[in-house]
């Protein structure tokens, strides 16, 4: 059971994987606290044999357990030379849409894999497949977000090496926020049909991203949302959000995110930042 | 966001630290926490009561210090106080604050037997 995410034993389902195994977890235990025994009891009458409350120092971030699986995926996919991004977005997005497009795109050019994060269905990997592409489908049962457990169970069976590896989170605009993968980026992608307000109302998220990919361009005849607008809020809460306009039905823009993602792939080859 | 799981993790830490520190029962808890770490205190208070049952933080009190949100003006070059991160400089009015502080989640201390 992963005590990250919170899932009760046997939800959490990882195509391809089996829990049978012996597992190899990197479950590192720092003892990191410190005990301060102040040697007198509450009322400042120690006496023997009486049981005596002591303050335990702990210090801990609460998610620092996920931190450590995070930070071992990162390693791991330095070493393979993996650029991954973390997909994240509101259910119906177009993340997959976009997905698929990108990756008819790119395949056979590099090597490419996908993590699908559902709460249920394999519906999305199987669209994925589809493409030619290697994808393993994680369902979180009730969980509300992918943790970097679940991606480190996921990438013992990817070899992606030198390519890149998309992690499509569970729809889902305010916890995936809290929980580093071990992802190189964060892309929130926000469709144009969803409001110009959504980065003001939910901040987290944009806050975490590095890029905004804006979907679902080609329908912008038809509505009334203010593209200025919503780029304005989203640097509001991010000043540093790089932002791409697309629509993956028509192809415009989509020769900018490709080009965002060779950009991010060099800089993550020799440690620098997009 | 999922203030059962952040519950879930704080039983995890007081089970290990129990092992390692040597106590058996925890009489109080103290968290530190952010106005901008996504986390609603209420619900964390809820969620305590029912995912520390049968835990040896049963019965506990859970204490939260609330931690303050600072930020960093860029064009202005010096430290802000904003309380939300779409907050603009209240020196300058740009938007160009980075968050510096008020994202904590931490577990503190326990008081325990």
């Amino acid at each position: 059971m992963c005590n990250v995410c919170g899932c009760a034993s046997g939800e959490v389902t990882v195509e391809g994987h089996s829990h049978d195994h012996a597992h190899d977890h990197h479950h590192h235990h720092h003892p990191n606290g410190q005990t301060h025994d102040y040697g007198q009891g509450p009322a400042r009458a120690h006496a023997p044999g009486l049981s005596q409350a002591r303050m335990v120092e702990i210090e801990q971030d609460i998610l620092a357990k996920n931190d450590r699986y995070a930070a071992a995926n990162r390693a791991a996919l330095a070493g393979s030379g993996t650029l991954a991004l973390n997909l994240v977005s509101s259910p119906g997005s177009g993340k997959t849409t976009l997905l698929t497009a990108t990756l008819s795109r790119l395949n056979g050019r590099l090597p490419l894999a996908v993590i699908e994060g559902d709460q249920q269905t394999a519906n999305d990997a199987e669209r994925i497949r589809a493409t030619g592409v290697p994808a393993i489908q994680v369902n979180t049962g009730k969980g509300c977000h992918l943790d970097a457990h679940m991606v480190g169970h996921a990438l013992e069976h990817l070899d992606v090496r030198n390519g890149v590896l998309f992690i499509e989170n569970v729809g889902n605009l305010v916890c995936p926020a809290g929980f580093d993968l071990g992802e190189a980026h964060k892309v929130v992608i926000l469709s144009v049909t969803e409001g110009e307000d959504k980065p003001l109302k939910y901040p987290d998220m944009f806050h975490a991203s590095d890029l905004m990919v804006l979907t679902k361009t080609d329908l912008l005849p038809h509505l009334d949302f203010d593209v200025a607008a919503c780029i304005a809020n989203a640097r509001r809460i991010n000043p540093r959000l790089k932002v791409l306009k697309v629509s993956a039905k028509t192809g415009e823009g989509l020769q900018g995110w490709l080009d965002w993602i060779e950009a991010a792939r060099t800089m993550h080859a020799v440690g620098g930042e997009v | 966001m999922h203030e059962m799981s952040i519950c879930e993790s704080i039983v995890n830490v007081i089970e290990e630290q129990a092992a390692a520190q040597g106590f058996g029962r925890v009489r109080r808890v103290r968290l530190e926490i952010g106005p901008l770490a996504g986390v609603e205190t209420e619900a964390l208070r809820f969620s305590f009561d029912v995912v520390t049952r049968g835990s040896l933080a049963e019965g506990a009190a859970l204490e939260i210090i609330e931690t303050p949100v600072t930020g960093w003006c860029m064009p202005c070059g010096q430290p802000v106080a904003v309380r939300e991160r779409f907050d603009a400089c209240p020196e300058c009015g740009s938007y160009q604050v980075q968050i510096t502080g008020g994202e904590e989640l931490r577990i503190k201390d326990l008081e325990v037997d």
